[in-house]
């Protein structure tokens, strides 16, 4: 697992790279509920850009950032969605949870 | 006759081995000149079937996971992914989208996601025996 983020004006961008399976959800889910605790971001975004490959755990991942997200009434917004990971959230109905920008390169 | 092709993988239940087990497949699988997003769906499919394994058929110790893949005619890639873990007891309640016994980094979409990318799909089980899962998907033949 790997991933960088930063804050700008009350935006917090978490960027996630490789492959989110059951292996790796749930340092990412500690993490970016870590991030938003410390930051209290207005908006946190979730860039997908360099995420090759999800499975539902990926799912558990983006739910658990919405939750931590409606807790401190901020928004989630997620981008950069590739073809394979947005097929698992459209499955999943995640895409009409949250807000998705610069779908499907 | 026509010999098909077949494989055979066995691993322990250790989560190293979901990247191993749904990449292994993908690379099978190659040989029948699939598309990206067949492959992308075949991919997904896989790694729930043996993160299941891993994470709910062996809780609290490692246990043998087998993928079986085989090719049949019309171009039909044969999954079959089977553990001798726990079982489950009620299959449709397991099927239902987000049901899961899972803590909060599961989502309970995972036979949702393996149901909807493939073409047929089978899940069987018995409480203290083990469950196989049986996916099918046919590919589109490249003109
Ligand atoms: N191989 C298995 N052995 C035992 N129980 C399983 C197995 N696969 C799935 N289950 C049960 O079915 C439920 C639903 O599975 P799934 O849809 O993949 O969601 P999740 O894995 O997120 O819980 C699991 O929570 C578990 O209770
Ligand atoms: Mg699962």
């Amino acid at each position: 697992m790997q991933f960088t983020s930063f804050l700008e004006n009350g935006h917090l961008t978490v960027a996630l790279t490789g492959e989110i399976d059951h292996h790796c959800a749930k340092n990412y889910i500690q993490s970016i509920a870590g991030k938003i605790e410390a930051y209290t971001p207005d908006v946190c975004i979730l860039d997908f850009q360099d995420v090759t490959f999800v499975d539902s755990s990926g799912i558990a991942v983006v739910i658990n950032a919405l939750r931590s997200m409606s807790q401190i009434e901020g928004k989630l917004v997620l981008t950069g969605i590739c073809a394979q990971p947005m097929r698992v959230f459209r499955a999943s109905g995640i895409d009409k949870l949250v807000e998705i920008k610069e779908a499907v390169r | 006759m026509k010999f098909n092709n077949f494989m055979i993988l066995e691993f322990p239940s250790k989560s190293s081995n979901e990247a191993f087990a749904r990449s292994a497949v993908a690379c099978f699988a190659a040989q029948m000149d699939p598309t990206l997003e067949e492959l992308g769906d075949i991919r997904t499919a896989v790694s729930e079937a043996v993160t299941n394994c891993i994470v709910h058929a062996y809780p609290n110790e490692l246990g043998i996971i087998t993928v079986r893949c085989r090719i049949l005619k019309d171009n039909i890639l044969d999954i079959v992914v089977k553990d001798k873990g726990v079982g489950i007891a009620d299959i449709e309640q397991a099927k239902r989208p987000m049901f899961t016994t899972g803590g909060s980094d599961r989502s309970g979409m995972g036979f949702t996601i393996m149901e909807s990318f493939m073409t047929s799909f089978e899940l069987s089980s018995e409480p203290g025996k083990g469950t196989t899962v049986h996916m099918r998907r046919r590919l589109q033949r490249r003109k």
